[in-house]
């Protein structure tokens, strides 16, 4: 399985932030090696955040993504002690789940 | 015949500083752009994802030994991590000789938990998931527990004496091909490759501004660098042969540059381009 | 007929292309289950019209409720540009980013359920200096905004 994900969670107010560094290396597809050989495209395709079993937050993305991707967004509800969960699928059908507690 | 000439000659010198004028206004807005980019990049520093692989392997038993980093010394007690870089590099009595952080993780692999020396210096600079650096995430983890730490490198040990002027000496050397020395670039205000400003390095301000900002994430290679690898780099750059991981030589220059930027708060894991 | 074919043919209706390609082992279930989620078509566009239809929407509207943040007009490396995003346009359903110059301009879409803020940050590659736009799908409707980035080193391996 991947490396874990960096998840933080902050309760501000009547929501919570979150902010998630994935480890993935986003790999185009653009890139050739030593050889000349074009290295393969692999990269994160899926996000899907959820909080108490509701989405929060549904992303597709594409190779242009940067390497160890960064995500902030913000959602109404949520408050300490509570958990969110990060879900990633990757083109190859590599998944990551994990969650973080509210801070 | 000559009062033309003058006219023109003043005109060429106003044309030429409006010239300068305008560059430099140019360049000090493109400056600002680029501080604005570099502010951006702080908030989620993939470094976070070294230093956490780095601190799950401080704590598990590893090599033929099966045992953890928790007895290392790193100079202020086995185990204790927290404000151990900002005093590296340091005499170490149980070696006999002066360490910097990889040098001294690399004795604790070898003579605490029985890695062969080759094994230990092996691979020290990571290429995405291919080739990830035991050391790399070692070195992000070790770092993040000085950050806010007052840079205070002691000189006191005769032997530190020596690496410090040997450190100097290196520092403007000239050599290789092109006759670089590290002051050839690091020697002067308002030097730039590119687009890249270059410190330097002979300032107080210019050394603690550079020395506290590595370890760093390199987002032009997507990988965590260590001091090491900067000066290895900066080696291939200046056309000198490599500088060898954990050599004296890359010791003593890293001591150099560490005790200048004595005083100045550690503040890495950073991130840059 | 192999043990998992029946099994999903037993299921019923539903029973996608992809889930049959999986259960005669032509492709894994992982594989299977991203090409349901994951628009391709959408992904492989090289202009704006290409990616509107490739979206199921009409051109998009500029918008001065769409805004940047946090995303600087130079960018050192291309490889990680950070983009900033915020739709005061009401009713906002997804946020996408578009990078003229890449190699494909669509390079992420963000659904927005109710409750959660339609505002939100990440980083892109570019491969070089270009229009960067924030599309907007709001009550049915696209709208958008966009904002010159230069990049001073290209962010596709260069």
């Amino acid at each position: 399985m991947a490396d874990p994900m960096k998840i933080r969670a902050n309760a501000v107010g009547d929501s919570t932030e979150v902010k998630v560094l994935m480890n993935h290396e986003m790999e185009t597809g653009q890139r050739k090696d030593a050889q000349g050989k074009a290295i393969p495209a692999w990269f994160i395709q899926n996000v899907t955040a959820t909080y108490n079993g509701k989405t929060v937050l549904d992303a597709q993305w594409g190779p242009a993504v940067s390497k160890n991707p960064f995500l902030a967004f913000k959602f109404k509800g949520g408050a300490k002690g509570e958990k969110v969960t990060i879900t990633w699928t990757d083109n190859r059908g590599d998944k990551r789940t994990d969650e973080a507690t509210i801070a | 015949m000559i009062s033309i000439r003058r006219r023109a000659v003043a005109r060429a010198g106003a044309l030429a500083l409006v010239a300068v004028v305008s560059v430099a206004w140019g360049q000090g807005s493109t400056v600002d752009e680029i501080a604005k980019y570099r502010q951006a990049l702080q908030d989620g520093n993939p470094a976070e994802l070294w230093e956490a692989r780095g601190e799950d392997m401080w704590k598990q038993p590893r090599g033929p030994r099966k045992v953890s980093f928790e007895r290392c010394d790193l100079g202020l007690g086995p185990g204790v991590v927290k404000g151990a870089y900002a005093e590296l590099p340091r005499y170490f009595a149980d070696a006999d000789r002066v360490m910097d952080l990889e040098t001294r993780l690399v004795y604790c692999m070898v003579t605490q938990q029985g890695y062969s020396d080759a094994d230990a210096r092996k691979s020290p600079f990571g290429n995405g998931n291919e080739r990830k650096s035991d050391i790399e995430a070692l070195v992000a983890y070790v770092t993040s527990q000085s950050r806010g730490v007052k840079m205070n490198v002691s000189l006191d040990h005769p032997r530190m004496k020596e690496m410090y002027a040997l450190g100097e000496n290196m520092f403007y050397f000239r050599g290789g091909t092109h006759d670089f020395a590290c002051a050839t670039c690091h020697g002067e205000d308002n030097k730039r490759i590119r687009l890249q400003d270059l410190p330097n390095l002979t300032t107080r301000e210019g050394a603690q501004k550079a020395y506290t900002t590595w370890p760093a994430y390199r987002v032009s290679q997507g990988e965590l660098r260590t001091f090491q690898w900067r000066l290895y780099d900066c080696f291939r750059q200046q056309r000198f042969p490599e500088l060898v991981f954990t050599s004296d030589a890359s010791i003593a220059l890293t001591t150099f540059l560490a005790r200048n930027a004595n005083g100045a708060a550690f503040d890495a894991p950073a991130i840059k381009r | 007929m192999n043990a998992r074919r029946r099994k999903l043919l037993k299921q019923g209706g539903g029973v996608t292309l992809f889930a049959l390609l999986a259960a005669a082992g032509w492709i894994t279930p992982g594989e299977a289950a991203a090409a349901e989620s994951w628009n391709k078509s959408a992904f492989d566009t090289h202009s704006m019209d290409e990616t509107m239809k490739a979206l199921g929407g009409s051109a998009p509207v500029p918008s001065k409720d769409i805004t940047f943040f946090s995303t600087p007009d130079i960018a050192e490396n291309g490889a990680v540009v950070p983009i900033g995003i915020t739709s005061n346009v009401p009713k906002t359903e997804s946020i996408a980013i578009l990078i003229e110059k890449n190699p494909n301009m669509l390079a992420a879409v963000f659904d927005i359920p109710a409750g959660t803020d339609p505002s939100l940050s990440t980083r892109v590659k570019m491969g070089q200096s270009s229009n960067v736009y924030a599309l907007v799908k709001a009550d049915g409707k696209y709208y958008m905004a966009s904002k010159e980035i230069k990049v001073t080193l290209g962010g596709c391996g260069g």
